[in-house]
Order: C-alpha cells, then sequence, then structure tokens
C-alpha cells in the first residue's frame, strides 16, 4: 500500500444491495413449483442449453486441461489480489482511463450517478452486466432522474415487464416466446400490433426499438468480463452487438466490474475466451467480444471511467474453504445443469446469482446471518453436477456443505430450544458413533413394524420426517438386522470388538 | 484375499439382503468376508447437514472400526458413503483441528473400495453370469447414483456387471444422470424440490417398462422406491448387488409381486 | 482511509492465510498442426455454421467477389487503409457519394454510419476451430463504429492470416489495440436459449477468404 498504514481492517465486511434472499429457499420454491408454466419453460431452456453445452465441449479433446488451467489461473489471482490490482489500476490509468473505488453497492452506484450527472445527460444505455445488476444501479439511478437503458434483449424483456431476472445469462430464461411477445405488445412504444412470437421477429423488434438510441447516446454502463493486470484491459463477451454500440458510440464509458474479474496477462485469455462460451451459450465462440485499452483516440469512447467494486468480494475472499466461489466467470453452466434450479427457477434464490453459484456467492459476500441467505446452501441436493460442469472447477459441494457447517455453527447456544434437526442429529451422532449402540437401537427396529399397515408400508411420519412422506412410503423395518444376522451365524456377538470372520462356507442366502 | 465389509447404516437396518448379497458375492469368490463389529455410519448425513462437531465421534468410531491390518481391502454397497470415507472423513477431521484422525482416516479411506469397483477392478470380475453364477430373469432398468457417478468416478462399472447377469433384460433409463432428488436431509428439509425430482425420476423408471429399478445406493433406491410406492407403482427397486448373488437354486428375495420375463410371478 | 486503500487493506487481510500462488498447468494445445487448405476448410465449416456467408477466391479475384457483394449496397464505407486493390472492380464515380472513406482523422458521424448499407474491412487474424475473425483496428480495419453500424458487413481474410487455435491467434496480435472479435453475424440465444441470427450488430456477415 503507497499510504500510511492505518491498522487491519476488521473482517469480514459484508456486501450490501441485491444480494439477499427475503424468504427462505424452500418457501420460495414451494411458490415457484406451482408455477406449471414457468417449470415447462425452465425445462425446455435448461434441456436445450445443457446438449449444447456437452456437444461444443466434447469437440476439444483439451477441455480438462482448459479448465485446470483455467483454476490455477483464478486461484493464482486470488493469492495476488492486491498486487494484481495495483498493478491493473496503474496500466488502465497509463491509458487514459480513470479508476474508481467502491466499498459496497451505495458508494458504487453514488459514483455512477456522479459520472452521468457530470456529463450532463439523464440517459445511460447499458450492457447487460452483473456487478450492476447486484448493486441495484438502474433503480438507484432512476431515483436520481437518470433512466438506464437496458439494451440486452433478455434484459430488455425483464425490464420491460417490470420484472426481476431469473438466471445470469438469459435473465427472461423464464419467459417463453410467446410471453416475451405479449410484453412487448404491451409495452415496447410503436411495437407492431401483427408481432408474431417467431423469436427472429422478436429480435428484430428490440433492434428497431433500441437502434435510435444507440445511434444518440452520450453515456453507456457496462460490466466486464475479464480485465488483464499486466495491460489495463478491459474485455466485454456479448452476442447481440449492443455490447458493441455501447462500447463503441458512447463518448463517455462507464464500467463497473467486481474486483476478482482479473486475469494476470494476456496469455490467459486464451483459456477463458476458450472456456466461457462453450459453458454458457454452447457456443464455440460468442458473435462479439471487445476489448479496449483505455482510450483510444479517434476510435470509441473518450472518457472512460472503471468502478472497481468490492462490496462483500472481500469477505468472501477472508473464507479460505469459500474463496474459491470467486473464481465464477458468471458462465451459467452450472445452473443450466442444476436439477433444483431447473424446477424452481432463479427467483427463488432471491439474490441476483442464482443456481449452485449463487447458493455459496450470495452467502458468502453477505455473511451467513443476512436476511435469508442461510437457507440458500441447502437449497441442493448435492448431486454434484454443477462441478462437474463448472469451467474453472469450482467445487461447489464443498462449499455448500461447508457453508451449512458455518450456518450450524453461527446458530449454536444463540436458540434457547434446539430445533428438532439439532435435537435429532446430536442423538444420531451419539447413536451412529458405536456400533454396540446401533445395534441396540436396531433390535428396537422392528417396533416400526408397527407403524406400518398390512401392506409393510409407513406412509405418514411426524415433525420434520413429514417432508419425506408427503411424497414417499417408507418399508417397514425388516424384522432382523444384518449386525443380528451376522452375529447369529457366525461366532456371537461381539459388537465392539475386532473383525469376526466369515465361515467361508459358500452362498449366504 | 480378506474383505471386511462395512454395511452402512442404512443396510444394515433396513436392508439387510443387500449386505448378506455382498457377502455371497466375495465368498463366491473364494474371499474372507469379516464384518468388523464396532461400526456403525460414515457421519455422511451429519456431514452434508452442517453438524460437523457431531459428525466427528462417528467418523472416529468408523476409522476405529476399520484401522486393523487384518484384512487387506474394505468393501462397502454404497458409492455414497465410501464417497464420504475416503473424501469427507479427512475433510471434516482437518477442519475440525484433528491431524491424527486425517491421517488415518485417510489412510481407512485408502483401502476402501465401493462393490463395483472392488469387483471389476480389484477382482476382475467382467462377466458375472459365468464368474458369479448371476441369474436374474427379470426386465430391469437402473440408475447411477450421483456419488458413485461423480465423486468416486464408477462409470459405468455396475451397469457392465449387471448386464452380463444371466436371463436379465436390461433396460436403459432416460435421463440417467439425473438426481433422484434424496439428497439425505435434502429431502425433508426442501420437500418440494426433492418431491418434484423424484416425479421426473419416476416417469423415466416407468417409461422404460421394467418392473425392478436397481442402484449402488441403497438410500437412492429407498427414495425412489417410496415415491414409486406412494404413486400405486408395482415397481420396486432392488440393489445391484442383490441382482449379481442370485441365482437358479437362491433367487434374490423380491418383496411384492413381480413379473418374471417368462410370465411367472416371483416371491 | 480513502476507498481505495480500506479495499486493499480488506483483500490484503482476508489474505493472512497467504496462500499458496499455483503453477500454472498450461497442458492445453497451443498450436495447431492443420495445412492451409485444412484451415480454410474448417473456417469455413465453421462461419457457415454461424449462418455467415463465405467464399474462397484467389486473391486476383478479391475485386470481382467485393464488386458483386456491394452489388445491392446504395452506399459503402471502407477504411482509409484498405488495398484500393480490391475495390478495383467497384465502379467508382466520386460525384455519386456511393463510397465513404472513414479514418481517425476524418471520421464519419455516427448519423452518417448509420445511412450506410455496407462496409469493407480486412482482418487481423482468423481462428478456424471457432469460426473467429479479429479486427484490430489498424489501417484496413478502421475505427470500430465503421464495421458495426452499417448493416452488411464484407470482411476479407487472407488465408495466411487463418490460425487453427486461438492461442495461436491471441499470439499474433497486440493485445492493448481496440479489438473486436467477430464470430459470425449477430445473433441472440435471450429467447428459449435458441440462437437466432441478426440483432444489433450487422445482421449479414459476408466473409472472403483470399489464397
Amino acid at each position: 500500500m503507497s499510504q500510511t498504514f492505518l491498522g487491519m481492517p476488521s473482517l469480514p465486511v459484508f456486501g450490501t444491495g441485491n444480494l439477499h434472499a427475503s424468504e427462505s429457499f424452500p418457501k420460495a420454491a414451494h411458490r415457484e413449483l406451482g408455477n406449471a408454466q414457468l417449470r415447462a419453460n425452465l425445462g425446455h431452456a435448461t434441456h436445450t442449453i445443457r446438449d449444447k453445452r456437452l456437444q461444443v465441449v466434447s469437440e476439444l479433446p483439451d477441455w480438462e486441461q482448459l479448465r485446470d488451467a483455467g483454476s490455477a489461473i483464478k486461484e493464482s489471482v486470488m493469492a495476488r489480489l492486491p498486487e494484481l490490482l495495483e498493478q491493473f489500476e496503474k496500466n488502465f490509468t497509463a491509458r487514459g482511463g480513470v479508476i474508481h473505488w467502491a466499498r459496497d453497492a451505495d458508494e458504487a452506484n453514488e459514483i455512477v450517478a456522479g459520472l452521468i450527472r457530470e456529463t450532463g445527460e439523464t440517459e445511460a444505455v447499458k450492457v447487460k452486466s452483473m456487478a450492476t445488476q447486484e448493486i441495484g444501479l438502474n433503480e438507484y439511478l432512476e431515483e436520481q432522474g437518470i433512466t438506464a437503458l437496458e439494451t440486452d434483449l433478455a434484459e430488455l424483456i425483464v425490464q420491460l415487464d417490470h420484472d426481476k431476472p431469473s438466471h445470469i445469462l438469459v435473465p427472461a430464461i423464464h419467459k417463453n416466446r410467446s410471453q416475451v411477445r405479449d410484453i412487448f405488445l404491451r409495452e415496447m412504444p410503436g411495437a407492431d400490433p401483427a408481432l408474431t412470437d417467431d423469436p427472429a421477429k422478436l429480435a428484430a423488434a428490440a433492434r428497431t426499438h433500441l437502434r435510435r438510441k444507440f445511434l444518440t447516446a452520450k453515456v453507456a454502463v457496462s460490466g466486464a468480463n475479464f480485465a488483464l493486470a499486466d495491460s489495463g484491459t478491459l474485455a466485454v463477451v456479448e452476442s447481440e452487438g449492443n455490447g458493441r454500440m455501447c462500447l463503441t458510440l458512447p463518448e463517455t464509458l462507464i464500467t463497473v466490474m467486481g474486483i476478482e474479474k482479473l486475469l494476470p496477462t494476456w496469455q490467459d485469455l486464451e483459456v477463458f475466451m476458450q472456456l466461457l462460451p462453450r459453458s454458457s451459450t454452447g457456443e464455440r465462440m460468442n458473435p462479439y467480444t471487445s476489448l479496449w485499452t483505455g482510450v483510444t483516440e479517434g476510435d470509441g469512447p473518450q472518457n472512460m471511467h472503471l468502478v472497481l467494486l468490492d462490496n462483500g468480494r472481500s469477505a468472501a475472499l477472508a473464507d479460505e474453504m469459500g474463496r474459491s466461489a470467486l473464481h465464477c466467470i458468471r458462465c451459467s453452466a452450472c445452473m443450466n445443469v442444476c436439477p433444483v434450479y431447473e424446477r424452481t427457477g432463479g427467483h427463488a434464490y432471491g439474490s441476483t446469482y442464482p443456481g449452485p453459484i449463487g447458493a455459496i456467492l450470495s452467502p458468502l459476500m453477505t455473511g451467513i446471518q443476512a436476511e435469508e441467505n442461510s437457507s440458500l446452501p441447502y437449497a441442493s441436493s448435492l448431486c454434484g453436477a454443477c462441478y462437474d460442469a463448472c469451467p474453472v472447477k469450482i467445487n461447489i459441494p464443498d462449499i455448500l456443505v461447508h457453508l451449512r457447517g458455518v450456518d450450524v455453527d453461527s446458530k449454536r447456544g444463540k436458540k434457547k430450544i434446539p430445533t428438532q434437526m439439532d435435537a435429532g442429529m446430536k442423538a444420531a451422532s451419539w447413536a451412529l458413533s458405536s456400533g454396540k449402540r446401533l445395534g441396540l437401537l436396531e433390535k428396537g427396529l422392528p417396533l416400526g413394524r408397527l407403524a406400518a399397515g398390512p401392506d409393510k408400508k409407513i406412509t405418514k411420519l411426524p415433525g420434520i420426517a413429514a417432508g419425506w412422506t408427503q411424497s414417499r412410503d417408507i418399508p417397514a423395518p425388516p424384522p432382523q438386522s444384518f449386525r443380528t444376522w451376522w452375529a447369529n451365524e457366525h461366532r456371537g456377538p461381539d459388537p465392539e470388538g475386532g473383525p469376526m470372520p466369515s465361515h467361508n462356507k459358500g452362498d449366504q442366502q | 484375499m480378506k474383505i471386511a465389509l462395512f454395511a452402512t447404516c442404512i443396510v444394515d437396518a433396513m436392508y439387510p439382503a443387500t449386505a448378506k448379497a455382498t457377502v455371497a458375492i466375495l465368498e463366491r469368490l473364494g474371499h474372507e468376508v469379516v464384518f468388523p463389529g464396532g461400526q456403525a455410519c460414515c457421519g455422511q448425513m451429519h456431514v452434508n447437514s452442517g453438524y460437523f462437531k457431531e459428525a466427528v465421534p462417528v467418523i472416529a468410531n468408523h476409522v476405529a472400526a476399520f484401522e486393523s491390518d487384518d484384512y487387506d481391502v474394505a468393501v462397502a454397497p454404497s458409492g455414497s458413503c465410501v464417497a464420504s470415507v475416503k473424501h469427507q472423513h479427512p475433510m471434516i477431521a482437518r477442519s475440525c483441528g484433528d491431524r491424527a484422525l486425517e491421517e488415518r482416516a485417510a489412510a481407512v479411506g485408502a483401502k476402501t473400495y465401493e462393490l463395483s469397483e472392488l469387483l471389476v477392478d480389484v477382482l476382475g470380475v467382467t462377466d458375472a453370469g459365468s464368474q458369479l453364477g448371476s441369474w436374474f430373469p427379470h426386465r430391469v432398468t437402473y440408475h447411477p447414483s450421483c456419488h458413485g457417478m461423480r465423486l468416486l468416478r464408477l462409470g459405468d462399472r455396475q451397469q457392465r456387471l449387471l448386464d452380463t447377469v444371466r436371463g436379465i433384460d436390461l433396460t436403459p433409463l432416460p435421463e440417467p444422470d439425473q438426481c433422484c432428488g434424496f439428497g439425505g436431509t435434502f429431502s425433508m428439509k426442501n420437500a418440494d424440490v426433492s418431491s418434484a425430482m423424484l416425479e421426473d425420476k419416476a416417469a423415466n423408471i416407468t417409461a422404460t417398462g421394467a418392473s425392478l429399478c436397481s442402484g449402488g445406493d441403497a438410500s437412492c433406491l429407498m427414495h425412489i422406491g417410496g415415491g414409486l410406492s406412494r404413486q400405486g407403482s408395482s415397481i420396486r427397486t432392488l440393489h445391484f448387488a442383490e441382482i449379481l448373488a442370485s441365482t437358479e437354486q437362491h433367487p434374490a428375495q423380491i418383496a411384492g409381486e413381480v413379473q418374471l420375463l417368462s410370465g411367472k410371478a416371483a416371491q | 482511509m480513502s476507498a481505495r486503500d480500506e479495499i486493499l487493506g480488506r483483500v490484503r487481510a482476508a489474505l493472512k492465510d497467504s496462500p499458496q500462488v499455483p503453477q500454472v498447468p498450461r497442458g492445453y494445445r497451443a498450436t495447431s498442426a492443420l495445412d492451409e487448405e485444412a484451415l480454410i476448410e474448417l473456417l469455413v465449416d465453421r462461419l457457415v455454421d454461424y449462418k455467415a456467408q463465405v467464399t474462397v477466391v484467389d486473391t486476383a479475384e478479391v475485386p470481382t467477389r467485393i464488386a458483386a457483394l456491394l452489388a445491392g449496397a446504395q452506399s459503402y464505407v471502407v477504411p482509409a487503409g484498405l488495398d484500393t486493390g480490391w475495390l478495383a472492380g467497384v465502379e467508382y464515380e466520386p460525384a455519386d457519394g456511393r463510397r465513404h472513406l472513414d479514418s481517425a482523422d476524418t471520421p464519419l458521424t455516427v448519423a452518417e454510419l448509420d445511412g450506410i448499407d455496407a462496409v469493407v474491412t480486412g482482418s487481423a487474424v482468423a481462428v478456424a476451430e471457432t469460426g473467429t475473425i479479429i479486427l484490430d483496428g489498424s489501417p484496413s480495419q478502421g475505427r470500430r463504429a465503421i464495421s458495426l453500424v452499417p448493416d452488411h458487413h464484407i470482411c476479407v481474410v487472407k488465408a495466411t492470416d487463418i490460425a487453427g487455435i486461438l492461442p495461436e491467434a491471441l499470439r499474433r496480435i497486440d493485445g492493448t489495440r481496440p479489438l473486436t472479435m467477430i464470430s459470425g453475424p449477430s445473433a441472440t440465444s435471450d429467447i428459449e436459449l435458441e440462437r437466432v441470427e441478426g440483432v444489433h450488430g450487422p445482421r449479414k456477415l459476408d466473409v472472403i477468404i483470399a489464397r
């Protein structure tokens, strides 16, 4: 640090903004599951993208090596973050850019609003950006009398519908084509009443709607996919050309980027530009990627600003088990393969970041105790599909389990009456940490047969176990446990003793 | 070879036939099976629910029960529990600051195998029909459980073994890699989502026309079977060990009525 | 404390465990071994997949091909540094205002560009495996705006500029120039994740591969 060090800041400092679930995941999921149209839309979309991703990933003979490289590069970025941030700052500034640092969402919003105000404009075009969703920039600007116009097709759909994004790549994934047509007809001034639900026609309608805005905009706000420390270069990966419009035509460009987006060198881009498009849209390459290094005279915006955002990232970084969540390149492959996301959609997670990555990133950035975020790490069956799909190998299942531990520990001793789960886990720990105790309990299990009907099924259980029997029967316990059978067949019970050899007398069935 | 059986708590208490079948298969191959009596549970339920402190005694118990040099390898008829032993035990010991337990757990994990892994990789079983005498004349579909597939990378070992059982009609399951929705306490904490996942899994199983769904994890099979049962389906679930152990002389015991391929009902 | 110093302080504090900086394993492919014909074939295949129109011609035929592609355009723009020989086949009447030259010194306005039908540019390098063409703002490619606003982009790729895979291509260019990587015409997958070509960027991309 160049200035006097004023003591170690107390950690962690959590993030604010749109990072919270305001109701518990099971409650939100219950509501979303009731929406048959939503489930059909999501099922269709996630299956389409899964197949495309698998197809293009299988084409590359070195996919696993690319993942290994991507993972190691990101790990080294996290380990060297202070140094890389300073290096990036130096290079970006040397090329005519201006860097602003924002501790949290409020500070970032104020900076962006101030920069727009300085230009004298009251309107800005926007390229889809997760960071600005996270800080709630559009809403803040609106309060300040500034109109932020989303230009990505899906963001436009969501904004026109006064809805919230439900996916980080395809924010309107929860809408099908006919719903999109209805939104356009209702909300888009001058929409052709004969508009059909053909996606090509819908895209053309968006083009017409936004064209004038692009050509006259003086200010654009963007995010960034990558920032190269060794050159001060920024990259935006997109498809529609709305990114190019925003990054090229206006006079002023304001980019908002999380501090974790850095890559050390130009060479690292060759890894990430292979990993990202195949993992996100399932394409060999996305239609357009723009890279710019500060200001280029006569080409593109001449006023270049970058807001570097912490907003809880340093808190996530402080969690040794969880910090690799910051490796995320926002490809959305994890949510596309997640069986939970597929059925609940993104709104159930509350936060800007839904799906498996959101279930770890949101509580890491806000702290486990923020609103209902402690319910997010449980929103997974731990099937592991997300880890396999992640291009930078974030071990999401392990971090989910780690955060469950953080949650349980954060509540220890705080409750007067332990929950059913607490009591059950304590009792089970006692019973399951001794062969003898488990053996004794198993002797009582046949009593469970009394609870079963003549069909030997248990169909209703009390308390938290009622969740099981809402859709599943349990078979009546067997008359005898394996342990007891073995003891009878072999040399008598010795439940705490050493190995008991079998008689090796052939088929025991 | 002297093989220590880790029955797993759910099989020990609820599905003893699966453990008996595991013993039968291994003995049929001429190996000696021992049952370390101190064993109880892998502790996965505690770990996956975030109760690490409560998991430690469970893990310590498992390590103590299986760290004897008196056997060559340990085996369990469960991908999930073996993954827990190999992966979670050292991790939890480490996160709770018990380096000694971490090392002992890693040593136990290193000699613990999932059943199909042991059969195929160590014991060289390539044809269950000829090497184990397996006979099972039913139409069966097979669900590969997530932890075996993704944490142990079992690949198609279980399916290949089933495929070589004499008389079996193994029908492919659509979307086999999709989780059944069990997930331990997930099935209770997020019962609605879990049920929605199960609904789709059950529909895929039903679509195969099989009378039985096999797999390598009793917990997932209990979940799937419980869902099918609630729907009034006649499709049963059965661990692949029981199918491998099944012979003409000693056919597998299947709860309820299941149609034989020849048309005759088996008990 | 400034926000900068506070954030850097937080980040340093978060790393108090001094995590190791791993060696990056770069076992992925750094080179490909395709000859020129194979590179062309692969690039054509990938571009066609993106719904770009592609023709492979001998260098001498480039002017004829450009002229044919411009036949329907009322107006077109070219960067000031474009190889003038490439336009030899296009009938040129300075008075008709059909051809527009653009450079950083004498830039067309956005409104002017919006009134122009087509643009002809060269390219810096192409990636066969991904069907990607990279423009780096050098004289044959011009300012980024000219290859963006007109609805029809005619882009000449020299066969010698085709790399097999992305790492090879990125090694050939200067990352600090204003770069645009183009893989087909503009497209979106935002509705039901089905790809539709043609949104805000040029809806028509014609690639001429010159060997």
